[in-house]
């Protein structure tokens, strides 16, 4: 029951792909049968894996940035209430601005090249993180905090053994979010400046006009993102389920 | 003026002047950054000389046709949902996932089908937005109490009347927060991708300033559209409490 309707979902996509490629053509889009064969092509060829390589150590350095800033920012706002007051509207802001347009100024700042990508990529990812780390802690039972206090623990340790438990569910949370906007960051950066990585294929592939690249490498992201998604989400709900 | 909105008054202003100061003292180059005042001041000479006046109209005109596009269609696609539990279950999987998806990635397939004029980064804008209306439709729609319903079915409400005087009123609050997120992702998506490959908008004429060293006009560009954002979030984040408060009472 569990399993059968997310297959379900995936073989309705895949029906109204097919018959978006019988009404669009081959101009436009490429089939699901052919899509799926020609990723299996690009994946057997060697000169595509350094490509895969640059974009996934990119994403991790900038996915990892992103979790520890953004739990660090998201701890401090979520336990210091004033601080908290004053930093939301600031986090908030800054999530619904197009960080896009601060591209140029991120690459005048630390260069082309991997700095460039990890960067995008972490910004993009330590707001949603901090936003949902502040809330998480921020609504936690304050008994937990009391009794933090009442065994003498330092601010550390009651972090570590008490805020940081409790607050495990929605921290996941965050972190899914995270990881996705993070990947979107990572791969806006190699589209634009960089000459490696997954972004670069797809926009150079954009300029040739090439479907079948484009195709290709958009299913593989779709995939990627998909099942790391589908996992974060398992440990979310039993988490969740848990507390 | 509450405490903390002083504090934070304070903090923005003195993180500014501290760029202000390390631009003009020369720690931060001319050729990275101009001081925050000149960007203030070319972003006002910019806008008086109407250089760009068209750029920013088509860009303000997309981000409207998506945000309205977007917030039709999830109002009605949610509410249809919301009475078939059996689509709502199989689609479930793609509501959780489809964030993780990078809409960018679509952007190329999206021309191809569009074509090269503006719509295909209005339809970046529509699709990232369309998810949060519907998410925070159905939200809403899924904690009308059921008194309320019990009270309609009572009056004899038809299933479209329940809809419109009961059930949408009472989840206005969320699809108030979908409207939120749907006004940031129209922005999000249109600008990202006039960013990629446009040939007009802010978000096209930034990259262009960008790609050849044309500071002078970059800065204030994005200065303009983080102003333009930040104004139109705050304010309605504004009326949203203002919203909120008036139906605690």
């Amino acid at each position: 029951m569990k399993w059968r309707d997310p297959l379900a979902l995936i073989a309705i996509l895949l029906l109204l792909w097919q018959a978006m490629y019988w009404v669009v053509g081959d101009v436009a889009l490429t089939s699901p049968v052919s899509t799926f064969r020609s990723l299996a092509v690009m994946l057997a060829d060697p000169r595509f894996w350094p490509h895969v390589n640059e974009t996934l150590l990119a994403f991790a350095q900038g996915f990892a940035i992103a979790v520890v800033i953004g739990l660090g920012i998201g701890f401090l706002l979520g336990a210091h209430s004033m601080t908290g007051e004053v930093g939301e509207p600031i986090l908030v802001a800054l999530y619904s601005i197009p960080k896009v347009t601060l591209y140029p100024i991120i690459l005048l700042i630390v260069g082309i090249g991997m700095p460039a990508k990890v960067a995008f990529g972490a910004i993009q990812g330590i707001v949603p993180i901090a936003l949902f780390t502040m809330n998480s802690i921020r609504n936690l039972n304050p008994v937990f905090a009391r009794t933090g206090r009442v065994l003498r623990l330092s601010p550390l340790a009651s972090t570590q053994r008490i805020l940081l438990p409790a607050a495990l569910p929605e921290i996941v949370a965050g972190i899914r979010v995270g990881f996705s906007l993070t990947l979107v960051g990572t791969l806006l950066g190699e589209m634009f400046g960089s000459q490696r990585g997954l972004g670069y294929l797809l926009i150079q592939a954009m300029n040739l006009h090439n479907m079948r690249t484009i195709m290709s490498v958009t299913l593989l992201l779709v995939i990627f993102a998909a099942s790391v998604n589908a996992v974060l989400l398992a440990i979310d709900r039993r988490l969740h389920a848990r507390a | 003026m509450k405490r903390a909105g002083i504090i934070r008054m304070v903090v923005i202003l003195v993180a500014v002047g501290a760029l202000e100061f390390l631009c003009r003292t020369g720690v931060i180059s001319s050729f990275v950054m101009p001081a925050p005042s000149t960007i203030i001041y070319s972003t006002v000479q910019i806008l008086a000389s109407g250089r760009f006046a068209a750029d920013i109209w088509v860009t303000l005109r997309n981000v409207s046709i998506s945000i309205v596009a977007a917030m039709v269609s999830g109002v009605i696609v949610g509410t249809i949902l919301h009475r078939l539990p059996m689509a709502r279950r199989i689609l479930d999987p793609l509501f959780a996932t489809y964030y993780a998806i990078p809409v960018y990635a679509f952007y190329p397939l999206l021309m191809v089908i569009f074509g090269l004029g503006d719509l295909p980064q209005i339809a970046v804008g529509f699709l990232l937005a369309l998810m949060a209306v519907i998410i925070n439709t159905l939200n809403g729609l899924d904690r009308v109490p059921r008194v309320l319903v019990k009270v309609a079915r009572m009056h004899r409400l038809s299933g479209w009347a329940m809809e419109r005087k009961v059930r949408l009123p009472f989840a206005a609050p969320y699809v108030f927060t979908g409207f939120k997120l749907c006004v940031a992702y129209s922005f999000v998506g249109v600008i990202g991708a006039e960013f990629i490959t446009s040939s007009r908008g802010i978000g096209y004429e930034i990259s262009y300033a960008y790609n050849n060293f044309d500071n002078q006009v970059m800065y204030p560009l994005i200065f303009l559209i983080l102003a333009i954002v930040t104004v139109i979030n705050m304010s309605l984040y504004a009326w949203e409490r203002r919203l909120l408060a008036r139906r605690r009472t």
